[in-house]
């Protein structure tokens, strides 16, 4: 080690405890980005997942310009099949066939407009968390045929209950008028208006009789173990698409683009509070390196007069900066990578959330993700913040003149 | 290089309303390898005059030469390459730094010098031998007498092999013996060297060391002799 930064290192401990006080705000200030930045890569982990899993799945197969615009003549063939086909190419059994068509429901008091869903009982379970949101009766099995699973909200609007009958009119996908009777055998309640009101899901087989879609339906929704499989996925998926079909693959991205963009406005929001957090932790170096700076006059005069540059001064302070950011950012990894590390294995759940996952179907513990972004983005600026703040205490060291420098007490 | 010129050096400074002459028209003339003294009562200019040959301090009026640098024409940088290659500094307060051993402080300079890591600790190590040191190499100031901090001084002054050396009442802080060792290094580096030595003092035992004594007085130089140096008596 060169005497330059023995010296840098040894200056940094002749007032240990300021040192210390300083080394301190930047772990503190270390461990909390990592953890902070951790805990919000995992809570927007958790946010897609679950808002994916409540129904859209991470990926669907569709007829290309279905999602724009929801004919019912945009279907997709065989759609049991094709399901099926992904099942076996994906290697998972998370794939499910949907039909989707708008209809008059009545019951005998009232009549409401619902968007009916055709679903595959024995996989719907598996691509969406709506069938185990079911509070009254049961969801739809294998082999019913005219039984239907509603929203709480939509059953209180419609005034039915468990064993009463609906009726429904809608138009086919070959333009004829469609109508069936479906049983009501469950009622699900997610604790959200807007899904309570509006879901009405039959069996499929039932659904492609009613509506004369023949094998058709709408969508095939697929969900893959994790966020990350997606890509390679869909690109799978887009080999294996009949020929001649005009279907596309949609990924999560293209299905829900609010989700992209409420990510992105968090983050920023964040960032303004990480950002205040590390101009915080900033003004506590430029105070320790003025004061240091201020202390040390007279020797940075006799410096000069012994022919070093203030240049080199500066950079002497600089190199101090450094190893005491250093410091800051190792002992700061250290404990947050250790912390955040405990925590992504064991979770994290403020008061009332265990609760509120089991009403939503929904995880009841947040997982911090850990990665090299988490563990580096926030330090790093940190250290980068720490060094800009001593370009000031450095910068006065070349206003000094030797022999004034040295009269200094 | 040690040769000095100065020619009509003018300094004032201002302590309020109050103008202080610090150098008054000063003419002066030292040749490679002398042993000069300047002595004189506290503000009669020998600090400022020693302050002004080492580029620490800029006149207002004149010019210097010291060797091939016209000193007063020099840019900041241009001052401290000069200081950093061709002059030593002593200073009466010894001024090492705190946190380095006595081979750091030594090694520093030569760091800044750009002399490569492996020769650095070697010639430290001879030049603080020279000095009278030897086996006091990792002590650190604070453990030190003030004698032996001198000495460090010196080491850190000459390890550049400056041709010029300008100390500022070096023997301020010593007591006799130690000054009178110090004054003998000085000498004796003086004859073996041929390092040129300008020493500021009021005190009449380090001008008896003194080959070349100028004596001054409200800024000027009111004596200028040649003198039989017969050291001191301890």
């Amino acid at each position: 080690m060169s005497v330059t930064w023995r010296l840098a290192w040894r200056n940094l401990w002749r007032h240990s405890r300021r040192t210390w006080l300083t080394v301190g705000a930047m772990v503190f200030c270390n461990v909390l980005l990592i953890f902070l930045i951790s805990l919000q890569l995992g809570s927007y982990q958790m946010m897609i997942d679950n808002s994916l899993a409540t129904y859209s799945g991470h990926i669907q197969i569709q007829q290309r310009g279905y999602l724009e615009d929801q004919q019912m003549r945009q279907t997709v063939p065989a759609v049991a099949r094709l399901a099926a086909g992904v099942r076996s190419v994906l290697g998972v059994e998370t794939v499910s066939a949907r039909g989707l068509a708008f209809a008059l429901a009545s019951s005998e008091q009232r009549s409401f407009g619902v968007l009916l869903n055709g679903v595959q009982p024995e996989f719907e379970p598996a691509v969406s968390t709506l069938p185990g949101l079911v509070r009254q009766g049961r969801y739809l099995a294998p082999g019913d045929r005219g039984q239907i699973v509603i929203g709480a909200v939509l059953a209180r609007n419609l005034k039915v209950g468990l064993g009463e009958e609906l009726t429904f009119l809608g138009s086919g996908r070959d333009g004829s008028f469609s109508a069936g009777v479906a049983t009501v055998v469950g009622i699900l309640e997610s604790g959200m208006d807007e899904i309570d009101r509006s879901v009405a899901q039959v069996p499929l087989s039932w659904f492609q009789e009613t509506f004369s879609m023949g094998d058709h339906g709408h969508s095939v929704v697929i969900r893959v173990p994790d966020l990350d499989r997606v890509p390679e996925a869909v690109q799978t998926l887009q080999g294996m698409l009949p020929a001649g079909e005009s279907l596309e693959v949609l990924d999560w991205n293209a299905l829900q683009p609010g989700l992209r963009q409420a990510i992105t406005s968090d983050l920023a929001s964040a960032w303004f509070t990480y950002v205040v957090l590390i101009v915080l932790v900033a003004f506590s170096v430029l105070n320790t390196q003025l004061m240091s700076v201020l202390e040390r006059t007279r020797e940075f005069g006799v410096m000069l007069s012994l022919g070093m540059r203030p240049g080199q001064l500066a950079r002497l302070v600089g190199m101090e900066t450094l190893l005491m950011a250093a410091l800051g950012l190792g002992l700061g990894v250290l404990l947050g990578a250790l912390l955040t590390q405990y925590l992504s294995a064991v979770g994290f759940a403020y008061p009332g959330m265990d609760e509120l996952g089991a009403k939503f179907n929904m995880p009841g513990r947040m997982y911090p993700e850990v990665s090299l972004l988490s563990l580096f983005w926030g330090p790093a600026v940190v250290v980068l913040g720490a060094l800009l703040a001593a370009i000031y205490p450095a910068l006065r060291l070349f206003r000094l003149a030797p022999v004034e420098a040295m009269r200094a007490a | 290089m040690s040769s000095i010129s100065c020619r009509n050096l003018c300094r004032t400074f201002h302590q309020g309303d109050e103008v202080i002459t610090g150098l008054d028209h000063v003419d002066l003339d030292i040749e490679e390898g002398e042993f000069v003294c300047l002595s004189g009562p506290s503000g009669s200019g020998k600090t400022t005059l020693l302050n002004a040959m080492g580029g620490l301090d800029t006149p207002d009026e004149g010019e210097i030469t010291v060797g091939k640098y016209r000193v007063d024409k020099l840019s900041k940088n241009e001052l401290a390459e000069m200081r950093l290659h061709d002059i030593g500094f002593v200073f009466q307060a010894y001024n090492l730094i705190p946190v380095l051993s006595a081979i750091e402080n030594v090694e520093f300079v030569m760091q800044v010098q750009g002399i490569a890591a492996a020769d650095r600790g070697a010639r430290a190590r001879a030049i603080l031998a020279e000095v009278g040191l030897q086996g006091l190499e990792d002590r650190r100031p604070g453990d030190m007498s003030g004698g032996q901090q001198q000495r460090v001084a010196v080491a850190r002054a000459i390890v550049n092999q400056p041709a010029l050396v300008l100390a500022d009442e070096p023997t301020a802080n010593l007591d006799t013996r130690s000054a009178a060792q110090f004054m003998d290094l000085f000498v004796a580096l003086n004859r073996q060297h041929g390092i040129t030595f300008v020493i500021s003092t009021h005190d009449t035992r380090v001008m008896a060391y003194a080959r070349r004594l100028i004596r001054m007085r409200d800024g000027r130089i009111v004596a200028d002799e040649q003198q039989e140096p017969h050291g001191m008596a301890v």
